[in-house]
Protein backbone atom coordinates (compact mmCIF):
# COMPACT_ATOMS: atom_id res chain seq x y z
CA UNK A 1 0.00 0.00 0.00
CA UNK A 2 1.14 3.67 -0.80
CA UNK A 3 0.86 7.28 0.38
CA UNK A 4 1.17 10.38 -1.89
CA UNK A 5 3.82 12.06 0.09
CA UNK A 6 6.92 14.51 0.03
CA UNK A 7 10.73 13.29 -0.38
CA UNK A 8 12.91 15.59 1.79
CA UNK A 9 17.01 15.97 0.56
CA UNK A 10 17.64 13.76 3.97
CA UNK A 11 15.72 10.90 2.55
CA UNK A 12 12.58 11.26 4.90
CA UNK A 13 8.88 11.33 3.30
CA UNK A 14 6.34 13.89 4.44
CA UNK A 15 2.78 13.94 4.30
CA UNK A 16 2.41 18.13 4.28
CA UNK A 17 4.67 20.66 2.83
CA UNK A 18 5.02 23.10 5.71
CA UNK A 19 7.34 26.40 6.44
CA UNK A 20 7.97 26.08 10.42
CA UNK A 21 8.69 29.41 11.92
CA UNK A 22 10.27 28.31 15.28
CA UNK A 23 10.51 30.44 18.28
CA UNK A 24 13.18 29.14 20.09
CA UNK A 25 12.12 30.65 23.34
CA UNK A 26 9.05 31.95 24.80
CA UNK A 27 10.17 35.52 24.32
CA UNK A 28 10.30 34.81 20.08
CA UNK A 29 6.77 33.37 19.89
CA UNK A 30 4.99 36.13 19.40
CA UNK A 31 7.18 37.53 17.19
CA UNK A 32 7.19 34.05 15.66
CA UNK A 33 2.84 34.17 15.55
CA UNK A 34 3.56 37.24 13.58
CA UNK A 35 5.96 36.27 11.03
CA UNK A 36 3.68 32.97 10.19
CA UNK A 37 0.22 34.73 9.95
CA UNK A 38 1.99 36.79 6.49
CA UNK A 39 3.12 33.75 4.64
CA UNK A 40 1.44 30.69 3.17
CA UNK A 41 1.65 27.51 4.96
CA UNK A 42 3.82 28.48 7.60
CA UNK A 43 2.94 27.22 11.04
CA UNK A 44 4.93 28.35 14.37
CA UNK A 45 3.44 27.47 18.21
CA UNK A 46 3.43 28.75 21.37
CA UNK A 47 6.75 27.91 23.20
CA UNK A 48 6.46 28.65 27.11
CA UNK A 49 9.95 27.21 27.25
CA UNK A 50 13.80 28.03 25.94
CA UNK A 51 14.74 29.94 29.33
CA UNK A 52 15.60 29.67 32.73
CA UNK A 53 15.53 25.79 32.64
CA UNK A 54 17.37 23.36 34.38
CA UNK A 55 19.53 21.27 31.89
CA UNK A 56 17.06 17.74 31.73
CA UNK A 57 14.21 20.16 31.35
CA UNK A 58 15.91 21.99 28.33
CA UNK A 59 16.83 19.00 26.98
CA UNK A 60 13.41 18.37 26.63
CA UNK A 61 12.78 21.91 24.92
CA UNK A 62 15.74 21.41 22.86
CA UNK A 63 14.61 17.73 21.26
CA UNK A 64 11.06 19.09 20.79
CA UNK A 65 12.49 22.21 18.44
CA UNK A 66 15.05 20.37 16.43
CA UNK A 67 12.59 17.17 16.10
CA UNK A 68 9.61 19.37 15.02
CA UNK A 69 11.75 21.11 12.56
CA UNK A 70 13.42 17.89 11.45
CA UNK A 71 9.60 15.91 10.67
CA UNK A 72 9.25 15.55 7.46
CA UNK A 73 6.08 17.39 7.06
CA UNK A 74 8.38 20.53 7.42
CA UNK A 75 9.84 21.53 4.50
CA UNK A 76 12.09 24.26 5.99
CA UNK A 77 12.77 26.02 9.19
CA UNK A 78 13.13 29.82 10.07
CA UNK A 79 14.25 29.75 13.63
CA UNK A 80 13.59 33.12 15.26
CA UNK A 81 15.25 33.59 19.15
CA UNK A 82 15.60 36.67 20.96
CA UNK A 83 19.41 36.43 21.31
CA UNK A 84 19.99 36.07 25.55
CA UNK A 85 17.65 32.78 26.59
CA UNK A 86 19.25 29.74 27.64
CA UNK A 87 18.22 28.28 24.37
CA UNK A 88 21.17 29.99 22.15
CA UNK A 89 20.60 29.79 18.38
CA UNK A 90 23.66 27.59 17.65
CA UNK A 91 22.71 25.40 20.27
CA UNK A 92 19.13 25.42 18.48
CA UNK A 93 20.75 25.03 14.87
CA UNK A 94 23.13 22.16 15.63
CA UNK A 95 20.60 20.43 17.36
CA UNK A 96 18.52 20.62 13.82
CA UNK A 97 21.75 20.18 12.01
CA UNK A 98 22.08 16.28 13.62
CA UNK A 99 19.18 15.64 12.34
CA UNK A 100 17.83 16.94 8.83
CA UNK A 101 19.88 18.88 6.11
CA UNK A 102 16.31 20.61 5.01
CA UNK A 103 16.52 24.62 4.31
CA UNK A 104 17.28 26.62 7.60
CA UNK A 105 17.38 29.85 8.41
CA UNK A 106 17.74 32.38 11.52
CA UNK A 107 17.40 35.91 12.80
CA UNK A 108 18.00 36.77 16.43
CA UNK A 109 15.90 39.67 17.63
CA UNK A 110 18.22 41.63 19.36
CA UNK A 111 20.73 41.36 16.55
CA UNK A 112 18.21 42.28 14.06
CA UNK A 113 17.26 45.79 15.18
CA UNK A 114 14.00 44.36 17.29
CA UNK A 115 10.88 42.70 16.20
CA UNK A 116 9.59 44.56 13.24
CA UNK A 117 12.79 44.51 11.96
CA UNK A 118 12.86 40.67 12.26
CA UNK A 119 9.56 40.13 11.16
CA UNK A 120 10.30 41.76 7.91
CA UNK A 121 13.35 39.90 7.87
CA UNK A 122 11.98 36.54 8.97
CA UNK A 123 8.82 37.29 6.73
CA UNK A 124 11.08 37.42 3.29
CA UNK A 125 12.89 34.50 3.87
CA UNK A 126 9.88 32.55 5.04
CA UNK A 127 8.14 33.66 1.80
CA UNK A 128 10.65 32.89 -0.45
CA UNK A 129 10.76 29.11 1.56
CA UNK A 130 7.15 28.89 0.95
CA UNK A 131 7.82 29.39 -2.97
CA UNK A 132 10.30 27.02 -3.12
CA UNK A 133 8.23 24.42 -1.20
CA UNK A 134 5.18 25.30 -3.52
CA UNK A 135 7.30 23.68 -6.59
CA UNK A 136 7.68 20.09 -4.64
CA UNK A 137 5.54 17.37 -5.94
CA UNK A 138 3.69 14.77 -4.06
CA UNK A 139 5.24 11.14 -5.34
CA UNK A 140 3.79 7.49 -4.05
CA UNK A 141 5.68 6.18 -0.83
CA UNK A 142 5.47 3.19 0.54
CA UNK A 143 3.06 2.66 3.84
CA UNK A 144 6.64 1.44 5.37
CA UNK A 145 8.03 4.69 5.68
CA UNK A 146 4.89 6.33 7.62
CA UNK A 147 4.94 6.71 11.15
CA UNK A 148 1.73 6.94 13.09
CA UNK A 149 1.58 8.39 16.55
CA UNK A 150 -1.31 7.03 19.10
CA UNK A 151 -2.62 9.21 21.38
CA UNK A 152 -6.34 8.79 23.52
CA UNK A 153 -7.26 12.26 25.53
CA UNK A 154 -10.83 12.75 28.04
CA UNK A 155 -11.24 9.22 27.79
CA UNK A 156 -14.75 7.86 28.85
CA UNK A 157 -15.55 3.65 29.11
CA UNK A 158 -16.08 3.58 25.54
CA UNK A 159 -12.37 4.59 25.22
CA UNK A 160 -11.24 1.30 27.03
CA UNK A 161 -14.21 -0.63 24.65
CA UNK A 162 -14.62 0.69 21.39
CA UNK A 163 -12.15 3.18 20.27
CA UNK A 164 -8.55 2.37 21.37
CA UNK A 165 -8.92 -1.11 20.28
CA UNK A 166 -9.60 0.28 16.95
CA UNK A 167 -6.01 2.29 16.92
CA UNK A 168 -5.04 -1.08 18.05
CA UNK A 169 -6.30 -2.54 15.20
CA UNK A 170 -4.30 0.11 12.81
CA UNK A 171 -1.25 -0.32 15.15
CA UNK A 172 -1.51 -4.12 13.94
CA UNK A 173 -1.82 -3.05 10.09
CA UNK A 174 1.05 -0.56 10.15
CA UNK A 175 3.14 -3.02 11.45
CA UNK A 176 2.09 -5.65 9.04
CA UNK A 177 3.08 -3.47 6.69
CA UNK A 178 6.18 -2.59 7.57
CA UNK A 179 5.64 1.07 9.22
CA UNK A 180 5.59 2.04 12.39
CA UNK A 181 3.37 3.06 15.33
CA UNK A 182 4.19 4.59 18.59
CA UNK A 183 2.41 3.77 21.97
CA UNK A 184 2.64 6.98 24.44
CA UNK A 185 1.53 8.44 27.96
CA UNK A 186 3.93 6.56 30.43
CA UNK A 187 1.54 7.46 33.34
CA UNK A 188 -1.24 5.25 31.80
CA UNK A 189 1.23 2.56 31.56
CA UNK A 190 1.65 2.34 35.45
CA UNK A 191 -0.60 -0.75 37.07
CA UNK A 192 -0.57 -2.45 33.36
CA UNK A 193 3.40 -2.32 32.87
CA UNK A 194 4.22 -5.67 33.52
CA UNK A 195 1.91 -6.73 30.76
CA UNK A 196 3.47 -4.40 28.64
CA UNK A 197 7.01 -5.21 29.72
CA UNK A 198 6.06 -9.20 28.53
CA UNK A 199 5.31 -7.57 24.74
CA UNK A 200 9.52 -6.54 25.10
CA UNK A 201 11.31 -8.13 21.90
CA UNK A 202 13.91 -8.57 23.76
CA UNK A 203 14.83 -8.56 28.04
CA UNK A 204 16.58 -5.39 27.45
CA UNK A 205 13.47 -3.58 26.04
CA UNK A 206 10.97 -5.43 28.60
CA UNK A 207 13.84 -3.83 31.33
CA UNK A 208 13.07 -0.43 29.72
CA UNK A 209 9.28 -0.21 29.72
CA UNK A 210 9.76 -0.88 33.64
CA UNK A 211 12.84 1.73 33.49
CA UNK A 212 10.69 4.32 32.26
CA UNK A 213 7.28 3.41 34.55
CA UNK A 214 9.25 3.94 37.55
CA UNK A 215 11.71 7.01 36.66
CA UNK A 216 8.07 9.07 36.05
CA UNK A 217 6.77 7.06 39.55
CA UNK A 218 10.50 8.53 41.16
CA UNK A 219 9.93 12.09 39.53
CA UNK A 220 5.98 12.40 40.60
CA UNK A 221 7.52 11.42 44.38
CA UNK A 222 9.74 14.41 44.38
CA UNK A 223 6.92 16.80 44.08
CA UNK A 224 4.93 14.32 47.44
CA UNK A 225 2.48 12.48 44.09
CA UNK A 226 1.62 8.82 44.38
CA UNK A 227 0.11 7.86 41.16
CA UNK A 228 -0.97 4.46 42.36
CA UNK A 229 -3.28 5.38 45.54
CA UNK A 230 -6.43 6.86 44.60
CA UNK A 231 -6.20 5.53 40.94
CA UNK A 232 -8.52 4.26 39.64
CA UNK A 233 -9.94 7.14 40.65
CA UNK A 234 -14.10 7.56 42.09
CA UNK A 235 -15.21 8.63 38.50
CA UNK A 236 -13.25 5.46 37.25
CA UNK A 237 -14.99 3.22 39.53
CA UNK A 238 -17.87 4.72 38.62
CA UNK A 239 -17.63 3.97 35.06
CA UNK A 240 -16.77 0.75 35.63
CA UNK A 241 -13.51 -0.05 35.88
CA UNK A 242 -12.47 -1.78 39.14
CA UNK A 243 -8.52 -2.35 39.31
CA UNK A 244 -5.38 0.10 37.83
CA UNK A 245 -4.43 -2.84 35.86
CA UNK A 246 -8.09 -2.72 34.04
CA UNK A 247 -7.63 1.16 33.55
CA UNK A 248 -4.11 1.03 32.35
CA UNK A 249 -5.06 -2.13 29.85
CA UNK A 250 -7.61 0.03 28.10
CA UNK A 251 -5.29 2.55 27.43
CA UNK A 252 -2.30 0.35 25.92
CA UNK A 253 -4.55 -1.35 24.11
CA UNK A 254 -4.06 1.04 21.31
CA UNK A 255 -0.43 -0.39 20.95
CA UNK A 256 -2.16 -3.66 19.26
CA UNK A 257 -1.10 -7.27 19.96
CA UNK A 258 2.59 -6.94 18.41
CA UNK A 259 5.96 -7.20 20.13
CA UNK A 260 7.25 -3.85 21.43
CA UNK A 261 11.00 -3.38 19.57
CA UNK A 262 12.17 -0.03 21.37
CA UNK A 263 11.58 2.54 23.78
CA UNK A 264 12.57 5.74 22.89
CA UNK A 265 13.00 9.08 25.78
CA UNK A 266 10.57 12.13 25.13
CA UNK A 267 11.19 13.81 21.23
CA UNK A 268 14.16 11.52 20.34
CA UNK A 269 14.28 10.87 16.96
CA UNK A 270 11.91 7.32 15.69
CA UNK A 271 13.38 5.23 13.13
CA UNK A 272 11.02 4.04 10.48
CA UNK A 273 10.14 0.66 9.50
CA UNK A 274 10.31 -0.61 13.15
CA UNK A 275 6.87 -1.85 13.96
CA UNK A 276 5.10 -1.21 17.41
CA UNK A 277 7.73 1.56 19.56
CA UNK A 278 7.14 2.99 22.83
CA UNK A 279 7.78 7.01 23.71
CA UNK A 280 8.07 7.90 27.32
CA UNK A 281 5.51 10.51 27.22
CA UNK A 282 2.80 12.64 29.84
CA UNK A 283 -0.47 11.76 29.54
CA UNK A 284 -0.85 15.42 29.03
CA UNK A 285 -2.18 15.45 25.58
CA UNK A 286 -0.43 18.29 23.51
CA UNK A 287 2.60 17.15 24.96
CA UNK A 288 3.00 13.65 24.07
CA UNK A 289 1.42 14.32 20.90
CA UNK A 290 4.13 17.10 20.68
CA UNK A 291 7.07 14.34 21.67
CA UNK A 292 5.90 11.99 19.04
CA UNK A 293 5.95 14.61 16.25
CA UNK A 294 9.16 15.56 17.21
CA UNK A 295 10.07 11.79 17.03
CA UNK A 296 9.39 12.25 13.39
CA UNK A 297 5.28 10.81 13.24
CA UNK A 298 4.02 12.25 10.11
CA UNK A 299 0.39 11.67 11.53
CA UNK A 300 -1.20 11.03 14.63
CA UNK A 301 -4.55 8.88 15.61
CA UNK A 302 -6.35 10.53 18.82
CA UNK A 303 -8.98 8.63 20.59
CA UNK A 304 -11.27 10.62 22.56
CA UNK A 305 -14.43 9.90 24.90
CA UNK A 306 -15.86 13.29 25.83
CA UNK A 307 -14.74 14.91 22.90
CA UNK A 308 -11.60 17.00 22.57
CA UNK A 309 -10.28 19.55 19.69
CA UNK A 310 -6.10 18.81 19.25
CA UNK A 311 -4.60 19.18 16.75
CA UNK A 312 -0.80 19.90 16.24
CA UNK A 313 1.27 22.49 13.94
CA UNK A 314 3.11 19.95 12.19
CA UNK A 315 1.09 16.58 11.67
CA UNK A 316 -2.43 16.27 11.13
CA UNK A 317 -4.40 14.83 14.23
CA UNK A 318 -7.10 12.26 13.28
CA UNK A 319 -9.86 11.93 16.41
CA UNK A 320 -11.72 8.80 17.00
CA UNK A 321 -14.10 8.08 19.34
CA UNK A 322 -16.30 5.51 20.80
CA UNK A 323 -19.05 7.22 22.01
CA UNK A 324 -21.98 8.10 19.93
CA UNK A 325 -23.31 10.84 22.04
CA UNK A 326 -20.14 12.51 21.28
CA UNK A 327 -19.54 12.04 18.08
CA UNK A 328 -23.21 13.68 17.25
CA UNK A 329 -22.71 16.53 19.83
CA UNK A 330 -18.88 17.29 18.73
CA UNK A 331 -18.89 16.12 14.87
CA UNK A 332 -17.42 19.49 13.83
CA UNK A 333 -14.03 18.14 16.30
CA UNK A 334 -14.40 14.41 15.66
CA UNK A 335 -13.25 12.78 12.06
CA UNK A 336 -14.32 8.94 12.78
CA UNK A 337 -17.08 7.44 14.65
CA UNK A 338 -16.02 4.32 16.16
CA UNK A 339 -18.67 3.19 18.16
CA UNK A 340 -19.81 0.43 15.77
CA UNK A 341 -16.78 -1.49 17.35
CA UNK A 342 -19.07 -1.67 20.57
CA UNK A 343 -22.25 -1.60 18.76
CA UNK A 344 -22.17 -3.10 15.57
CA UNK A 345 -23.29 -3.43 12.61
CA UNK A 346 -19.87 -3.20 11.32
CA UNK A 347 -17.36 -5.35 12.95
CA UNK A 348 -14.03 -4.16 14.62
CA UNK A 349 -11.58 -5.52 11.44
CA UNK A 350 -14.05 -3.49 9.01
CA UNK A 351 -13.93 -0.41 11.04
CA UNK A 352 -9.65 -0.59 10.53
CA UNK A 353 -10.84 -0.78 7.18
CA UNK A 354 -12.51 2.69 7.36
CA UNK A 355 -9.18 3.97 9.87
CA UNK A 356 -6.88 2.86 7.62
CA UNK A 357 -8.46 4.20 4.54
CA UNK A 358 -8.61 7.53 6.60
CA UNK A 359 -4.93 7.24 7.91
CA UNK A 360 -4.65 7.26 3.74
CA UNK A 361 -6.71 10.07 2.70
CA UNK A 362 -4.87 12.82 5.34
CA UNK A 363 -1.71 11.45 4.37
CA UNK A 364 -2.60 12.35 0.75
CA UNK A 365 -3.97 16.00 1.59
CA UNK A 366 -6.93 15.30 3.03
CA UNK A 367 -7.30 17.67 5.80
CA UNK A 368 -8.38 16.04 9.39
CA UNK A 369 -11.03 18.42 11.12
CA UNK A 370 -8.75 19.68 13.82
CA UNK A 371 -6.53 20.98 10.72
CA UNK A 372 -9.75 22.72 8.96
CA UNK A 373 -9.89 24.23 12.28
CA UNK A 374 -6.79 25.89 12.10
CA UNK A 375 -5.97 23.46 15.17
CA UNK A 376 -2.32 23.66 16.27
CA UNK A 377 -2.11 23.44 20.36
CA UNK A 378 1.14 22.29 21.00
CA UNK A 379 2.76 21.77 24.77
CA UNK A 380 6.45 20.40 25.76
CA UNK A 381 6.76 18.28 28.76
CA UNK A 382 8.42 19.51 31.65
CA UNK A 383 10.82 17.83 34.33
CA UNK A 384 10.47 20.63 37.15
CA UNK A 385 9.45 24.08 37.44
CA UNK A 386 11.72 27.33 35.72
CA UNK A 387 14.97 28.64 37.70
CA UNK B 1 -26.50 -7.31 21.65
CA UNK B 2 -26.25 -5.87 25.44
CA UNK B 3 -22.88 -6.80 25.98
CA UNK B 4 -19.83 -7.41 24.60
CA UNK B 5 -16.56 -9.23 24.99
CA UNK B 6 -13.32 -7.77 24.08
CA UNK B 7 -10.78 -10.89 23.95
CA UNK B 8 -12.26 -14.64 23.54
CA UNK B 9 -10.28 -15.15 26.81
CA UNK B 10 -11.78 -12.79 29.15
CA UNK B 11 -14.08 -14.45 32.06
CA UNK B 12 -16.16 -11.02 32.46
CA UNK B 13 -18.27 -9.70 29.71
CA UNK B 14 -19.20 -5.29 29.71
CA UNK B 15 -22.48 -4.44 29.56
CA UNK B 16 -22.88 -1.88 26.43
CA UNK B 17 -26.69 -0.93 27.58
CA UNK B 18 -28.24 -0.71 31.52
CA UNK B 19 -29.02 -4.88 32.31
CA UNK B 20 -31.88 -5.30 34.96
CA UNK B 21 -31.93 -8.52 37.20
CA UNK B 22 -33.14 -11.43 35.08
CA UNK B 23 -32.64 -9.90 31.64
CA UNK B 24 -30.81 -12.16 29.17
CA UNK B 25 -27.43 -10.96 28.17
CA UNK B 26 -26.03 -11.37 25.01
CA UNK B 27 -22.55 -10.96 23.61
CA UNK B 28 -20.49 -12.04 20.63
CA UNK B 29 -17.22 -14.13 21.42
CA UNK B 30 -15.55 -14.20 18.12
CA UNK B 31 -18.50 -14.79 15.79
CA UNK B 32 -20.67 -16.97 18.15
CA UNK B 33 -23.51 -15.20 20.15
CA UNK B 34 -23.27 -16.76 23.86
CA UNK B 35 -26.26 -15.28 26.25
CA UNK B 36 -27.09 -15.74 29.85
CA UNK B 37 -29.21 -14.36 32.59
CA UNK B 38 -28.09 -11.51 34.73
CA UNK B 39 -28.28 -12.43 38.31
CA UNK B 40 -28.51 -8.78 39.53
CA UNK B 41 -28.99 -5.29 37.83
CA UNK B 42 -25.66 -4.51 35.90
CA UNK B 43 -25.08 -0.40 35.03
CA UNK B 44 -24.02 0.22 31.59
CA UNK B 45 -19.45 -0.27 30.99
CA UNK B 46 -20.17 -2.33 34.15
CA UNK B 47 -18.67 -5.81 34.15
CA UNK B 48 -20.42 -9.24 34.93
CA UNK B 49 -19.12 -13.21 35.18
CA UNK B 50 -19.78 -14.16 31.64
CA UNK B 51 -18.51 -17.89 33.50
CA UNK B 52 -18.85 -19.16 37.51
CA UNK B 53 -15.08 -17.34 38.96
CA UNK B 54 -14.40 -19.68 41.51
CA UNK B 55 -12.67 -17.17 44.68
CA UNK B 56 -8.57 -17.02 44.05
CA UNK B 57 -9.33 -17.12 40.32
CA UNK B 58 -7.55 -14.49 37.89
CA UNK B 59 -10.77 -12.19 36.71
CA UNK B 60 -9.54 -11.76 32.88
CA UNK B 61 -10.30 -8.72 30.42
CA UNK B 62 -8.40 -7.78 27.29
CA UNK B 63 -7.28 -11.56 27.80
CA UNK B 64 -5.40 -10.61 30.47
CA UNK B 65 -5.68 -10.38 34.52
CA UNK B 66 -6.96 -7.19 36.05
CA UNK B 67 -7.32 -9.05 39.72
CA UNK B 68 -8.89 -11.68 41.26
CA UNK B 69 -12.18 -13.20 42.90
CA UNK B 70 -12.30 -12.29 46.42
CA UNK B 71 -15.66 -14.61 46.69
CA UNK B 72 -17.26 -17.20 44.75
CA UNK B 73 -18.65 -15.19 41.42
CA UNK B 74 -21.72 -16.82 40.00
CA UNK B 75 -21.75 -16.48 35.95
CA UNK B 76 -24.48 -13.13 35.13
CA UNK B 77 -22.82 -11.10 38.54
CA UNK B 78 -21.83 -8.03 38.26
CA UNK B 79 -18.19 -7.67 38.98
CA UNK B 80 -16.62 -4.74 40.71
CA UNK B 81 -14.50 -3.58 43.87
CA UNK B 82 -16.63 -5.46 45.96
CA UNK B 83 -15.47 -8.74 44.42
CA UNK B 84 -12.35 -8.42 43.31
CA UNK B 85 -8.73 -7.99 44.60
CA UNK B 86 -6.31 -6.10 43.09
CA UNK B 87 -3.16 -8.46 42.78
CA UNK B 88 -0.07 -7.28 41.36
CA UNK B 89 2.23 -10.09 39.14
CA UNK B 90 5.94 -10.79 38.89
CA UNK B 91 6.79 -10.46 35.43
Amino acid sequence: MEFLGYRRPDGKAGIRNKIFILPASVCASDTTRIIASQVEGAVTFNNQNGCSQVSKDQQFTMDVMAGMAANPNVYGTVVVSLGCENCQMDLVVDAIKERTNKPLKTFIIQECGGTISTIEKAVRAAKEMAQEASLLMREPIDMSELIVGTECGGSDPTSGLGANPLIGELSDRMVAMGGTSILSETTEFIGAEHILARRGATPEISQKIYDIVHRYEAALQLVGEEVREGNPSPGNKAGGLTTLEEKSLGCIHKGGHTPVNEVYDYAKPVEAKKGLVIMDTPGNDPSSVAGMVAGGAQIVVFSTGRGTPTGNAISPVIKITGNRITYQNMKDNIDIDASPVIYGPQTLEEMGDVLLKEVVEVANGKLTKAESLGYTETAIARVCNYV
Amino acid sequence: MNAMMIDKKDNVAVAIEPITKGETVEYKKEDTVCSLTAAEDITIYHKLAAVDIKKGEPVVKYGEHIGIAAVDIPAGSHVHTHNVENHREAL
